[in-house]
């Protein structure tokens, strides 16, 4: 018999029940929720007179819709609906006695960057929450997906969802990543490699030298985007840099239990004879910090390059979506990267608001200033402990020395649900994952980068190779 | 939920590729807390000429008169053929709440992105895979007949243009089951709770760390 991928382990383990139609009950261990997809699930539960199976499980926070300036009450959230969705939350949570870090809670911060940091997610969980985003997770060696509401509403009352297994996808990356290249350009890459759809009906593991050379942040930045390449969840096995970063987070185990949880979570590793269905094979000297051109994360090519062709397209549906793409960002085929100017800056979202982003972009923007051009750079924490920590660290004072503005905990402008957006016209260098269009405001141009060429185009103006800035 | 079983409507084509949530339905509107309301702004960047925000009076918004679901020929159009990758992006049920709300009941499409995928079948919104080569002979059939009908057939897993052609699709038994019922997945979930419980025990003995409580103070 073939050995097992760590995909196959994790389902094995938390499988309750195989029914003969081919689908399958799994249980799920950690649940985490947000504002925005939670309220209908929760009025579903009061509607059916249910109640949540296990409220232990779920962990809350506010994210999506908060601002970014400092506020002390819902009361003070100006737009009415954004309000009523912060409150909603908070009631539902106190009404089933579910934990939430909210308003003035240093733990509050986005979903995918709090439940790492509490430890509210270990390896070898399962972990559900109402945002496709939710893959970040599986950088601990979990099976982590998004789900949507009415799902969000079965795990709630069953602790379970209704699931069938995905197909088993290992992208390898092998070798020594260049300097300035980091796990976003790395994941950027993959994408323009498989595209948006390659991992479709997959989940992913992440594996080769490169990927093991990654912090637990730089994990959380790949596996964050393998929605982005199709695949619900994305994983990365378990070695000491796992292990490490657990251990002493507020919700991990102690004592003996925590002896016992690493010994289990050591075998969270595809053997050597496990079989994938696809294997996508990436040679690391290959990638250079890569730049989006277009409104589709696929749409992405190395900061040195110039714009594709759409006449070299074969296949037609791509073809026009590429026309279409250009006609929506406002530029044209075979300009150079760096001809591309940056009107506005945001560092932050749950790909690369974490420490490490925040101290790459600091190293940028340290003693080099904002360009004039520029009208904003939003730099936004992705949870208050985060904040705490780069303050601690004086990164917010280069930051502010460099013309950025230093924000609260929240998703920002990788969505703008908040007041933090884009202008129709205006191209933005963005941290974030999405460059769909409108995503970032109505007519805005979103351009994904890492954090380091996002600082370094703030201080440009434009794009720039932040292996040239010196 | 709401049942589907066999359904004749009129087609709407919307000839893009990896149509993403975030088109089907724009942020602004994920700041309702009910499931319903969702359709006058399905589309909305593309519908309306100018930028919408909730609560606002939307027939007396500027319409997008190149957009095909302004078109007078899809008015009352009920099953929308999509090109690949239709619905990735992000998790948000509200895409599918928004379709049905407009009035559709099928997306016929060569592939889905997963979670929107599955999150039709929880509201009775049937997506629909065919292949490729089908899915251009659809867009043709539909762009010299506009105003062309199909009937789509869970029962016997068919599309059928008027003309008899026929297209079988694949579809997932469970879910077959649960939409041609209607069926509520938790209660026949919960018909299980003696088994998620025995399971549960397992575990415990075995990763006791999960099952922890963790006081929030
Ligand atoms: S930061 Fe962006 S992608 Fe991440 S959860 Fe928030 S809105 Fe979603």
């Amino acid at each position: 018999m073939a050995g097992k991928t760590l995909y196959d382990k994790l389902w094995d383990a938390h499988l309750v029940a195989q029914r003969e139609d081919g689908s399958a009950l799994i249980y799920i261990d950690r649940h985490i929720i947000h504002e925005v997809t939670s309220p209908q699930a929760f009025e579903g539960l009061r509607l059916a007179g249910r109640q949540p199976w296990r409220t232990g499980a779920a962990v809350a926070t506010i994210d999506h819709n908060v601002p970014t300036t400092p506020f002390k009450s819902a009361a003070d959230i100006t737009d009415e609906t954004s309000r009523i969705q912060v409150q909603t939350l908070q009631d539902n949570t106190r009404e089933f006695g579910i934990t939430e870090f909210g308003i003035g809670d240093v733990r509050q911060g986005i979903v995918h960057v709090m439940a790492p940091e509490q430890g509210a997610v270990v390896p070898g969980m399962t972990v559900v929450c109402g945002d496709s985003h939710t893959s970040t997770n599986g950088a601990l060696a979990c099976l982590a997906h998004g789900i949507g509401t009415s799902e969000v509403e079965h795990v709630l009352a069953t602790q379970t969802l209704v699931a069938k297994k995905m197909k088993n996808m290992q992208v390898k990356v092998e070798g020594d990543l260049g300097p300035g290249v980091t796990a976003k350009d790395v994941v950027l890459h993959i994408i323009g490699v498989i595209g948006t759809a390659g991992g479709t009906g997959h989940a992913i593991e992440f594996a080769g030298s490169a990927i093991r050379s990654l912090s637990m942040e730089g994990r959380m930045t790949v596996c964050n985007m393998a929605i982005e390449a199709g695949a619900r969840a994305g994983m990365v096995a378990v070695d000491d840099i796992t292990v490490d970063y657990v251990k002493g987070r507020p919700m991990a185990p102690t004592g003996e239990q925590w002896a016992q949880a690493e010994a289990y979570w050591r075998t969270l590793v595809s053997d050597d004879d496990a079989r994938f269905d696809t294997v996508v094979e990436i040679d690391a000297a290959d990638i250079r910090p890569q730049v989006s051109w277009g409104t589709s994360p696929e749409m992405v090519v190395a900061v040195d390059a110039s714009l594709p062709d759409p006449q070299a397209e074969s296949d037609e549906v791509k073809r026009s979506g590429m026309l279409r793409a250009y006609e929506y960002m406002g530029l044209k085929p075979g300009i150079k990267v760096g001809d591309i100017p940056v009107d506005r800056v945001f560092i932050g979202s749950c790909t690369n608001s974490r420490i490490e982003d925040l101290r790459a972009a600091a190293d940028v923007a340290k003693g080099r200033k904002k360009a004039d051009s520029v009208k904003q750079v939003l730099v936004v924490p992705g949870s208050g402990l985060v904040k705490k920590q780069a303050e601690q660290e004086g990164l917010d004072k280069i930051f502010i020395e460099a013309g950025f503005e230093w924000r609260e905990p929240g998703c920002s402008m990788c969505l703008a649900m908040n007041p933090d957006r884009l202008q129709p016209g205006e191209h933005c260098a963005s941290t974030s994952n999405r460059n769909f269009e409108g995503r970032q405001g109505n007519g805005g141009r979103t351009h994904l980068v890492s954090p380091a060429m996002a600082a370094a185009a703030a201080v440009a103006g434009h794009f720039v190779d932040v292996r040239e800035l010196g | 939920m709401e049942k589907f079983v066999k359904h004749e409507g009129l087609v709407a084509p919307l000839d893009r590729a990896n149509v993403d949530t975030d088109q089907i339905i724009p942020k602004q509107f994920l700041k309702s807390i009910k499931r319903t309301g969702f359709g006058p702004n399905l589309f909305d960047e593309w519908r309306y000429l100018d930028e919408g925000y909730p609560g606002q009076d939307n027939d007396a918004r500027p319409k997008n008169p190149d957009f095909v679901l302004n078109q007078p020929v899809y008015q009352g159009a009920t099953i929308l053929l999509a090109r690949r990758n239709f619905g990735c992006g992000s998790s948000r049920e509200h895409a599918p709440w928004a379709l049905m709300d407009f009035g559709f009941r099928a997306v016929i499409a060569p592939s889905f992105a997963d979670i929107f995928y599955n999150n039709c079948f929880k509201n009775g919104l049937l997506p629909i895979v065919l292949s490729e080569e089908q899915m251009e002979e659809l867009f043709q059939a539909e762009a010299a007949n506009p105003g062309l009908r199909l009937t789509v057939d869970l029962e016997a897993q068919q599309v059928r243009t008027p003309d008899g052609k026929a297209y079988d699709f694949d579809i997932d038994e469970f879910r077959k089951h649960c939409l041609l019922n209607g069926l509520d997945e938790i209660g026949l979930t919960l018909q299980e709770a003696d088994t998620i419980r025995a399971y549960e025990e397992r575990r415990r003995a075995r990763e006791p760390w999960v099952f922890a409580e963790h006081v929030n103070h």
